[in-house]
């Protein structure tokens, strides 16, 4: 599944990032094939979501996260 | 001996300025990188007989010159050789925190890597070894609590010459910059090497992190229960909403006004009766009387009153966005401000717009790309700065003496819903196709360090008194002479002065808004200089001795003194509408006009702003005026 399909509470584990123009500032704010991340909470209407990775928060829109392959751990 | 140089970087949100701040105190000094807009940092200090030059780098993720903040980051290392860099890591979020400070290492830069909030860092489960993290690097590891002065202070113990001189790379980190140089000549595409090395740097963090720091779970920090209220869902909203009326009330109502009050107080009372007297025995001229009392202490004390509203404001702002919670505004009005054309991020900016727009427009700075930050600069004059209140109270109280309340807020009200007309068309028309994203770190919630957030208000709020001191004396001292002078000299009668030609000229041009006067058009042109002149340009036209007053209780009394003048008979409650619709939206003034020029880096941008806010202001207006006529208004 891709990032914006999880739910709230979720952990999942990124597969691929895609190919996006975000990709390498992704990559940089620890974005890693492999890296977990926790699905915290989002904002009204849902969009965007707030997810925790390497012990912080971080934010992105629901079209970003479309792009990133994760599986459920 | 030559002053010991130190760089402090890293990442955003790590107490970088705080302790840049604790170290130098009062005594830094903020500029400009060169060709860049952004803020440059210095302070210099005495530490046992020593003088240390301190830089504070901007805070970067890290230095790939994707942004300006990385490419001075990049630059100053590439042209620089500091004694000493210290590496200001976050030590709760210490594993994307070293990202950089592996970037460092790999461009051969010694560094000292000082853990800062450690406390914070145990809250959160994460213990760090400070001596296997020393090894881990081969560089010298030192630690900070954030907001205590001691533990600042000893850093400064830290700092000598000699302190780098046992210290080099380890195995572990020289191995990974061979790695990184295999990568790099491994003839792969560049954006390929690019995440390849992002990758090799992760690899590293994570057999650091298992040598040297712990990670326990820490269940749920106060961080994680106070954002299921601030930044989940439509209750964040309301709550925001609260949060802002607040905010507006303390630096409108209970806070600022009450000093504003005094300022005007000491101004009208103790300052123009002392100047008066004093000149007056003095035996100066009358004209020279008149410049200094009618045009450059009331030109002046005009804006020295809403000096306190607007320096609570910004302290109020800077203190918000220190505990966190602006990122959580920027989060969760997200989704409404790129409906508009905008960015989440916009939301700082456009709050701070109703204090001054000139510090707004800077704060845009925050933006990371490009459509979204000119769209939000173009949009920011809109909003109802400081300024712009005594036009509206004045007009209000004058015109619609029942509806003063509703006058104002629909005239608030205008200047938003403009705003966001305007960035959604921007966003279609010359910005289309332009990509927008935001990614953005949510810190932990943080009680802010004072000095830090007042040192932070006082930047932005500074340039306001400034443009009291500079600006408006000259335009006072020029208002004064055209108002005062004719081709023949000094006139008694303003309808023949330059003034009086000058507006005419213009006025022509508001002859379908109903309000073709030489006052009002001679007040618009004044208003470019600062818009604190409208009301003050009126004010002597139309013949008020008295210095207007626009605070609450003395308004409606100014208001009748207006009502009074010829005033009352140029506007009808119709055409003055007009002109508040017009005063409100037009060019903004000198002082924002070239504040853009310096932030989009264009002077075609400024023309090009001044040009499309006035041409929305006269349709505006227009509307306002022949829409009411055809509903039957006058």
């Amino acid at each position: 599944m891709t990032l914006n399909e999880t739910k709230t509470g979720m952990t999942v584990r990124i597969d691929s990032l895609g190919e996006s123009k975000l990709k390498q500032r992704l990559m940089t704010m620890g974005l890693i094939p492999g890296t977990r991340v926790e699905i915290l909470h989002s904002a009204p209407l849902g969009d965007p979501i707030a997810l925790r990775l390497r012990s912080y928060n971080l934010a992105m829109r629901k079209a970003d996260a479309a792009q990133i392959q994760v599986s459920e751990v | 001996m030559a002053a010991l140089s130190v760089a402090l970087t890293g990442n955003p949100n790590t107490g970088k300025s705080t302790i840049f701040n604790e170290l130098t105190g009062a005594r830094q000094k903020i500029g400009n990188w060169p060709g860049v807009t952004v803020d440059k940092k210095v302070g210099v200090i005495e530490h046992n007989g020593r003088k240390i030059s301190v830089i504070d780098l901007p805070g970067t993720y890290s230095i790939n010159a994707r942004s300006q903040e990385e490419q001075v980051v990049s630059d100053y290392f590439k042209e620089n050789k500091p004694d000493i860099v210290v590496n200001i890591i976050d030590a709760s979020n210490i594993a994307r925190n070293l990202f950089l400070t592996v970037q460092l290492m790999e461009n051969g830069i010694p560094l000292i890597i000082n853990l800062n909030m450690m406390d914070e860092a145990q809250r959160h489960g994460i213990k760090i070894d400070m001596k296997k993290l020393e090894d881990a690097f081969g560089m010298p590891v030192t630690n900070t609590v954030g907001r205590s002065n001691k533990s600042v202070r000893k850093l400064l113990d830290v700092f000598t010459n000699a302190v780098m001189t046992n210290y080099e790379p380890s195995k572990m980190i020289r191995e990974h910059i061979n790695k990184v140089r295999n990568i790099q000549q491994s003839g792969l595409a560049a954006s390929k090497i690019e995440e390849e090395i992002i990758s090799a740097r992760y690899d590293l963090i994570d057999k650091i992190m298992s040598s040297a720091v712990t990670v326990s779970a820490a269940g749920k920090t106060l961080t994680d229960k106070l954002d299921s209220y601030l930044a989940n869902g439509i209750s964040s909203l309301v709550l925001m909403v609260v949060a802002f009326y607040l905010m507006f009330q303390i630096s409108f109502n209970w806070i600022g006004q009450p000093l504003a009050d005094l300022v005007g107080e000491f101004f009208d009372e103790t300052l123009v009766p002392w100047a008066a007297d004093t000149m007056a025995e003095a035996g100066v001229a009358d004209w020279m009387q008149s410049l200094v009392s009618d045009g450059i202490i009331a030109g002046v004390g005009a804006v020295i009153n809403f000096v306190p509203l607007i320096f609570t404001l910004f302290i109020i702002l800077s203190f918000l966005d220190g505990t966190g919670y602006m990122a959580r505004v920027a989060f969760i009005m997200d989704p409404i401000m790129r409906r508009v054309g905008l960015s989440g991020k916009s939301i700082m900016p456009l709050v701070m717009g109703f204090g001054c727009g000139v510090p707004a427009i800077m704060a845009n700075r925050a933006l990371d790309n490009h459509k979204d930050r000119m769209i939000s600069i173009f949009v920011t004059p809109f909003i109802t700065c400081n300024a712009k209140i005594p036009i509206i109270v004045l007009f209000a109280a004058m015109f619609f003496p029942d509806n003063v309340a509703n006058v104002v807020f629909a005239m608030y009200f205008l200047g938003i819903i403009t705003a966001i007309l305007m960035a959604k068309i921007l966003g279609e028309t010359l910005f289309k196709g332009q990509e927008s994203t935001f990614l953005l770190e949510l810190p932990p919630y943080r009680l802010p360090d004072i000095k830090t957030v007042l040192l932070e208000a006082w930047d932005k709020g500074k340039g306001y008194l400034i443009k009291a001191g500079t600006i408006i004396f000259a335009m006072s001292v020029i208002i004064w002479f055209l108002s005062s002078f004719n081709s023949d000299g000094m006139t008694e009668d303003m309808d023949n002065s330059y003034l009086a030609g000058i507006g005419s000229a213009t006025s022509v041009v508001f002859a379908p808004q109903g309000f073709d006067t030489w006052e009002a058009g001679a007040a618009v042109v004044t208003g470019i200089l600062a818009k604190e002149a409208v009301v003050s340009t009126l004010g002597i036209l139309y013949g008020v001795d008295d210095e207007l007053s626009t605070e609450d209780e003395d308004v409606g009394e100014s208001a009748e003194t207006m009502m009074a003048t010829s005033m009352g008979g140029a506007f009808t409650p119709l055409s003055a509408l007009a002109f508040m619709v017009f005063s409100l939206l037009y060019s903004p003034c000198m002082t924002a006009l070239g504040t853009i020029k310096k932030e989009a880096q264009s002077f075609k941008w400024m023309a090009f702003v001044f040009f499309y806010t006035t041409a929305v202001a006269w349709v505006a207006s227009l509307i306002v005026y022949q829409g009411g006529k055809l509903l039957g208004f006058e």
